[in-house]
């Protein structure tokens, strides 16, 4: 059996008295895509971040490559978030600098390329994702949602990460412009090659862009299983959940 | 019982503020003297920080220089006193008005802008998107805003006390008719180069107070818009007070002989 690309065992992060993560076991192969579903605050987002050391657990250990990740700084946190591109829920666009900038931002800052060289890639990977170059000089404030959202997905992949992260990448959009970043995301995750780790709640976004879905639910993973699988899961919750129904062992905090 | 606990619980409060504080300070000098050094970033702050105060600080230290004249002028006065109006204009200006109004004027104005800006980045997920960029965001966003500031308040606090010694000059010329070249000639004979640089000192810690507290309550502003705008607030008042407590702190020691 290969290296898992990522691994949590046991992850536990709670603020305060609430516990968000309680126990999180959750593996993703190398190449492939893993969608984690459930609903809003159940914890997703702090999934991410804490593999993206953005936050720090509690209790668990969190692998990358089967290197212990979970306590590392500095350079040698530096050296795997190299690894990484991250999409946020809301683009996280600076809106300080134009957008050639923001998709170049992680080859000038975290890699020290020359600006002129890195403007060229990242007007290469606007293309990718269906901008031309006029809008390379725009600022990120003049975009629509859909198009910042390409931006964002452009600065993830500029530096052709070996995994990439999305969060909720069609919340907020219209039916078309969701389908058409699922397209894209598919597109490119694919070109470079990388693993893929997204969270969402969009059914459709998530059957689409997975090859496995993992359903996050009470601080843990519930259940689990290749894409196919997910209409036979025989789980209830799971059920509930992709059919969107208010009835069921579902109960909404109406507390996020 | 249940006052002592609430007293327990405000204690232990401001003590893990006090700490988080102290951390965050640490972490930013730290990120100051290690490289890569964004000069690009430091000028372009200069720039904000500085440059764009001169217009304020200087209004006001021309004010402030006018208005010293005419109280010492007219408190002189009770006993025959007036004569020393450009001495003390000069020295309340050089020791203390010009670094504190400067320090004010900038807690007003760049506190709450840096505090608006980052804890904006804070809340739409941006500074995250630094760390995911393999790039340090107190590096990048608090260091070069400290150094600038830094920088920046001990120039603005020289122009601004030339402008309230001209303050001062022309009250007392055109109002209240003192001879200028005896005025300005008293002015120069009686200043010392301690009096400016003690001023320019205290300027320079103002200055870190500014980005600092600015820095700070931004990086801790949560849940969207109000708590941007309660960052904001709080990086004002934290700046002034400390501005100000700093001020006597730093006056005893200047001149501790
Ligand atoms: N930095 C934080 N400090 C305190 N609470 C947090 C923080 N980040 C997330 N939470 C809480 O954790 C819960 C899960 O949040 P999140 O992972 O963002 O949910 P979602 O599944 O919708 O992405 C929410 O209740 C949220 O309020
Ligand atoms: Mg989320």
């Amino acid at each position: 059996m290969t290296t898992p690309k990522i691994q949590l065992i046991g992850v536990k992060k709670r603020f305060g008295s609430k516990v968000v993560l309680d126990g999180i076991d959750l593996t993703v192969e190398p190449g492939s895509s893993l969608v984690i579903i459930g609903g809003s605050g159940t914890g997703k987002s702090v999934t991410i971040k804490s593999i993206l050391g953005i936050i720090r657990p509690d209790e668990g250990t969190i692998l990358v490559d089967g290197e212990d990740i979970t306590h590392i700084n500095g350079a040698a946190r530096d050296k795997v978030m190299r690894k990484f591109g991250m999409l946020f829920q809301g683009a996280a666009l600076f809106d300080s600098l134009p957008v050639w900038e923001n998709v170049a931002f992680g080859l000038i800052q975290g890699r020290g390329m020359a600006r002129a060289k890195a403007r060229d890639i990242a007007i290469q990977k606007l293309a990718k994702v269906g901008l031309t170059e006029d809008v390379a000089f725009l600022s990120p404030s003049e975009l629509s949602g859909g198009m910042q959202k390409r931006v964002g997905l452009a600065r993830a992949i500029a530096a052709d990460p070996e995994i990439i992260f999305f969060d909720e990448p069609t919340t907020g959009l219209d039916p078309i412009m969701a389908d058409i970043i699922n397209d894209l995301i598919i597109s490119t995750v694919k070109d470079v090659g990388a693993t893929a780790l997204s969270i969402t709640h969009d059914m459709v976004s998530a059957r689409k862009i997975s090859d496995k879905i993992a359903m996050l639910y009470g601080g843990k993973i519930i259940w689990q299983g290749p894409t196919g699988d997910i209409d036979r899961s025989g789980n209830p919750y799971v059920e509930q959940f992709i059919h969107g129904k208010a009835e069921g062992p579902i109960k909404m905090a109406v507390k996020a | 019982m249940n006052f002592l606990a609430y007293i327990g619980r405000a204690v232990m409060t401001v003590l893990a503020q006090l700490g988080a504080l102290a951390i965050f300070t640490g972490r930013a000098l730290a990120a100051i003297v290690s490289p890569p050094v964004y000069f690009r970033l430091i000028l372009v702050q200069m720039m904000r920080i500085g440059y764009f105060s001169l217009p304020v600080v200087g209004l006001t230290a021309f004010f402030m220089g006018g208005v010293l004249a005419l109280q010492i002028y007219l408190g002189g006065n009770r006993f025959g006193a007036e004569a020393i109006v450009p001495q003390v204009v000069v020295l309340g200006i050089t020791r203390e008005l010009g670094p504190v109004i400067a320090g004010l004027m900038i807690a007003g104005r760049v506190a709450a802008a840096i505090a608006a800006e980052i804890g904006t980045m804070k809340v739409t997920e941006q500074i995250d998107a630094l760390t995911t960029l393999a790039t340090n965001p107190i590096k990048y966003l608090v260091a070069p805003r400290i150094v600038a500031a830094v920088v920046s308040m001990p120039l603005l606090t020289l122009v601004g006390d030339s402008i309230g010694v001209l303050g001062g000059y022309i009250v007392s010329v055109y109002s209240l008719d003192f001879n200028g070249p005896a005025y300005l000639k008293n002015t120069a004979d009686f200043l010392h180069s301690d009096d400016v640089t003690s001023g320019l000192i205290k300027a320079a810690v103002f200055g870190f107070i500014v980005a600092l507290m600015g820095c700070y309550n931004g990086f801790n502003s949560k849940g969207g818009a109000q708590g941007v705008g309660n960052a904001t607030t709080y990086a004002v008042v934290s700046s002034s007070i400390l501005i100000l407590a700093a001020d006597y702190v730093l006056t005893a020691l200047l001149f501790h002989k």
